[in-house]
């Protein structure tokens, strides 16, 4: 198809001509079973875009896989993506999701940062338009009672729980080295939110936080943190920002030479991303994350994970978090046998879907929340990314206390 | 008379479009656009009748909005009760920071510095006070009713932002007749000479200023409820400020319909372009930044000025 | 806190950042100065910069260093022409035209870059981009060390351009009064186009500085602009030794403002600071009065 073509039939879907373009559709296509219309909103312009891109990925890919063979109760009905971009701003999210909707999509999947997740959730819960987040970690996206939105992946709570129980058990199982932490986070939603569930839950565990310092995106230079870190000498610094600043912090930190007894990030951008373990081996050496991860066990996952690093792409969170959203939707689309948006909520409802490379566990949601969402344990090992936690995924024994370059 | 039906007549106009489409793809596209209109008309008043370029009106913008929703959220406050409270406070702002910068005589570039700086300042201090949420936002409860100033339908926030650019239509068509109105002008034309001839220079700036924070603070009350969400950086990032000088600029600086006409045909373009490239990340934004320059090119007195020359 | 363990590394960190500001800012308080503009498109053409950096070391194997005596050229060309075919024709003298003309050219750049390019953030990796030397209780990043050099070499050279060739007079006869300057023969389109390139010069340079120890992605120029313009204000619009001082100064203070109230309140002092000169002494510490 030439690209101007493809730009024709984008422009139909997107307005309100879409109709028109379904009865333009060839027949053959009918035969099988009307498609249905999917959204898949990322912010692939913008400050985020990069986050955006990789998500998108991650949907495209899960889409070719569903529509090798389509959608069996439906008649084998492919599912025709409506890409959205966000724009990185909430009210780009909103104006395309109110697109999405009258292009008649019978879901929305996607994005991204929690602000975006906020405003476009809620513009789809005023036409009950099913919104899967695929990662949008705030936890009020959850709790304030939209019926339509689903999260696959963990939220904050769950998070900073997850984390501080892993770093307490990693801590005990070494003999209670470490007793002081630092937090350095970016100083938006995900940072702060996690920073101060961290300060109020660390100290309740016997640690004590001896600083927090919050700094900006972008953040210039990392050099004057790092001096604080060295001179309070932690026993253990916590970062939890996005990957650019995670891999000045990091650069910074090897620069010079800082070395806590670990480094163990939360939600730590570049941590568990394997093309900061592949720029900036030495940097990364060692590296804890608490984060969102595929299970390592899941041949799928692993196959997945070639298929992304064979187009020459990284395989990150986005991409496998967005991937799994996406299955989670044709599983429901499949049960529901119907296109219709309340049979799409109910079906997700009901869900039990254990077909994603995340390791949750089959999918259980309670208003709208996986309760088998969890994040794991990485650690950077030699030039890999290990599992580290919790013990049935992990592939590796954890090293700590860093060892003495 | 003859222009205040000409604004009634484009006022009801407007006020058809969501009797005409039930596409709220289309209602949520004029909703945005009337709220860049809003915002651009506050910029409108000072920039464009006083000559006075600001670079930080997110500061008027962003005051609004969080004062309205903190009101809401921490206070319990009804939330009309805090659009008129949150406007009040953006007014506020400006009056601040008007007296500040006029009384050290800034103008030109360097005024434009200084209102950005007090608009970072605010974003800055959004980022990591308490009371805003820091970085977290503040999250306005869902709950549609009338009451709450939150609606299930696209429709009555239409007519509602369409109550509030017309209001700002008539505010500015009414002072540009006004003495105040000459005043100002007479002030952007030569300062010196306004002085000369008795004109309390320092006063009407501050009025204009205090009138334009407003204008844009009504735009950040409508923007809370409308989408419900606010962070440091969507209510004092440099983003609005400069939506807030884009639609007069391209509209037609200095003229009661320029911001109206400039955010439409902005928020047009943006879409078109959108449309055009598909699923090209960057490529829309690129043909909208040329064209955006053609436009200056071809037409430097913004499209009034175009319109203005054809008849 | 106020050990000088801290101190130290602290101020002497924010020496080093703030010389590559005070590069960055360098290109715009000449523009600033002679065009009296604002130009918008100024982070836009860092990143562009930046970008360029980085495919000469991909590509080309070339050091950032050495790619600089390259970029620095290809820029002015690229800064010369912007001002004399767009920036000029497309704004009609009108200061509000040429903001919208320079926002335009921002948008049109980065996205351009995000387009070609994608949204990937990119890093290289030098064989002495961790090295560092000791100070005191200080460690110095090599690249930044090297980095602060080059800047006082840049703004020698700049500052020597200005007051002994013919141009740098032009440049400043044009600053000063435009129309006077029109009378006696200088070409002022000229003129602006020559600053403007010249300012865009400064931003290829800085570009190679930072690219070792930075990244660069479509929107990494972005975080250098306000900060730029604080400086510009601070030493004076158009004052290349104020530029110089007013960037080390803004180092320092962001380092200790950062210190002392967290990175991100910390980003606070630098306004106040912008505020305070731009009510109680607009002209900047070398300004002429106005």
């Amino acid at each position: 198809m030439s690209l101007q073509s493809l730009n024709r039939r984008r422009f139909l879907q997107s307005t309100a001509l879409g109709a028109a373009a379904t009865f333009a559709a060839p027949a053959v296509l009918r035969a099988q079973g009307q498609p249905v219309k999917v959204g898949i909103l990322q912010p692939v312009s913008g400050a985020m875009s990069y986050s955006g891109q990789q998500g998108r990925i991650g949907a495209t890919l899960a889409l070719e896989e569903i529509n090798a063979s389509g959608i069996k109760s439906l008649g084998g009905a492919k599912i025709e993506p409506v890409f959205g971009d966000a724009q990185s701003t909430p009210e780009g999210g909103n104006a395309e999701v109110e697109k999405m909707n009258s292009a008649g999509c019978a879901a929305v999947v996607g994005g991204y940062v929690s602000s975006i997740c906020l405003a476009a959730s809620q513009t789809a819960a005023r036409y009950d338009l099913p919104y899967i987040v695929d990662v949008g970690v705030a936890d009020s996206i959850v709790t304030r009672g939209l019926k339509n939105t689903f999260r696959l992946g963990p939220g904050f709570g769950v998070l900073a729980k997850t984390a501080i129980d892993n770093l307490i058990t990693l801590n005990d199982a070494a003999g209670k080295i470490a007793k002081t932490v630092m937090i350095i986070h970016e100083d938006s939603a995900f940072g702060s939110g996690l920073a101060k569930l961290l300060n109020t839950q660390l100290p309740e565990k016997g640690f004590q936080v001896i600083e927090t310092i919050p700094h900006p995106t972008p953040t210039r230079d990392f050099n004057n943190v790092v001096t604080k870190i060295r001179a309070s000498n932690p026993d253990i610094v916590i970062p939890a920002d996005y990957y650019n600043e995670y891999v000045l912090l990091a650069r910074t930190m090897q620069q010079q030479k800082v070395r806590p007894k670990a480094i163990y990030s939360v939600l730590g951008g570049a941590a568990s991303s394997y093309k900061f373990v592949k720029e900036f081996p030495e940097a990364a050496q060692y590296i804890m994350d608490c984060n969102h991860w595929f299970d390592p066990k899941n041949p799928k996952a692993l196959e997945l994970k070639k298929k992304v690093e064979a187009k020459g792409e990284f395989f990150t969170y986005e991409v496998y978090m967005n991937y799994s959203a996406v299955l989670l939707l044709a599983d429901a689309l499949e049960r529901a046998a119907s296109a219709d948006r309340a049979k799409i909520i109910a079906a997700l409802e009901s869900s039990t879907f254990s077909g994603h490379v995340m390791p949750y566990g089959p999918t259980k949601f309670v208003n709208g929340q996986n309760q088998g969402a969890a994040p794991v344990n990485t650690q950077v090992l030699g030039n890999d990314i290990q599992v580290i936690f919790p013990a049935q995924f992990a592939s590796a024994k954890p090293v700590y206390p860093m060892p003495k370059a | 008379m003859k222009s205040y039906a000409s604004i009634a007549a484009v006022v009801a106009l407007l006020a058809c479009v969501p009797l005409l489409t039930a596409s709220n793809v289309a209602l949520n596209f004029m909703v945005v656009a009337l709220l860049i209109a809003l915002v651009g008309q506050g910029w409108n008043v000072l920039g464009g009748y006083g000559g006075q370029y600001s670079f930080g009106h997110a500061a008027f913008f962003g005051t609004g909005a969080y004062v309205t929703a903190i009101l809401q959220v921490h206070y319990g406050l009804n939330a009309w009760l805090g659009l008129v409270i949150g406007i009040a406070a953006g007014a506020l702002i400006g009056a601040i920071t008007g007296a500040l910068s006029f009384r050290s005589g800034l103008r030109g570039s360097y005024f434009a510095l200084v209102t950005l700086a007090f608009a970072e300042v605010l974003r800055i201090v959004a980022s990591v006070a308490p009371i805003t949420g820091a970085g977290v936002g503040t999250l306005i409860k869902l709950d549609l009713r009338w009451e709450t100033f939150q609606f299930q339908s696209r429709a009555p926030f239409y007519w509602i932002i369409l109550a509030f650019v017309a209001a700002s239509l008539v505010l500015v068509k009414l002072m540009e007749g006004s003495r105040f109105g000459a005043y100002l002008v007479a002030v952007r034309e030569n300062e010196d000479a306004a002085k000369a001839v008795g004109i309390d220079v320092l006063r009407v700036k501050l009025a204009a200023m205090t009138l334009s924070a407003a204008i844009t603070a009504a735009g950040g009350c409508f923007y809370a409820q409308y989408f419900l969400f606010l962070d440091a950086g969507i209510a004092y990032g440099p983003w609005i400020s400069v939506e807030a000088l884009l639609a007069p600029i391209i509209g037609g600086i200095g003229t009661v319909y320029g911001p109206l006409l400039g955010a439409l045909v902005v928020k047009t373009l943006g879409e078109v372009t959108k449309l055009a490239t598909g699923d090209a990340p960057g490529l829309d934004l690129v043909i909208y930044g040329c064209v955006l320059i053609l436009v200056v090119a071809f037409a430097p007195q913004g499209i009034a000025g175009l319109l203005r020359r054809r008849a | 806190m106020l050990s000088p363990i801290i101190l130290v590394p602290a101020v002497l960190n924010g020496l080093l950042t703030g010389a590559v500001y005070a590069l960055v800012a360098l290109g715009l308080t000449l523009i600033y100065g002679v065009l009296h503009i604002i130009n918008f498109a100024h982070g836009a053409l860092l990143t562009c910069a930046m970008f360029a950096a980085f495919f000469a070391h991909r590509l080309l194997g070339l050091d950032p260093y050495l790619a600089a005596l390259g970029l620095t050229p290809v820029f002015f060309c690229l800064g010369y022409g912007l001002q004399r075919f767009v920036i000029g024709p497309a704004a009609h003298g009108e200061d509000r035209n040429i903001l919208l003309v320079t926002l335009g050219l921002a948008v049109v750049i980065e996205n351009a870059l995000l387009y070609a390019f994608r949204a990937d953030t990119r890093t290289i990796n030098l064989p002495y981009g961790f090295d560092v030397v000791e100070v005191g209780p200080a460690f110095l990043s090599v690249p930044r060390v090297i980095g602060f050099g080059v800047v006082i070499a840049v703004a020698l050279a700049l500052w020597l351009i200005m007051r002994f060739t013919d141009t740098g007079k032009a440049i400043r006869a044009v600053a000063r009064e435009k129309l006077g300057a029109e009378l006696s023969g200088i070409d002022v389109a000229h003129i602006y186009a020559v600053t403007f390139g010249l300012g865009t010069a400064c931003l290829a340079i800085a570009a190679c500085l930072l690219l070792p120890t930075y990244y660069v992605n479509p929107h990494a120029g972005n975080a250098f602009v306000l900060i730029a313009f604080t400086i510009v204000v601070l030493g004076g619009m158009g004052s290349v030794a104020g530029a110089l001082l007013g960037g080390l100064i803004i180092g320092v203070v962001e380092s200790l403002s950062g210190l002392y109230l967290g990175e991100s309140l910390g980003q606070v002092g630098i306004f106040i600071i912008f505020i305070l000169v731009l009510l109680f002494r607009p002209s900047g510490l070398f300004g002429e009065r106005a």
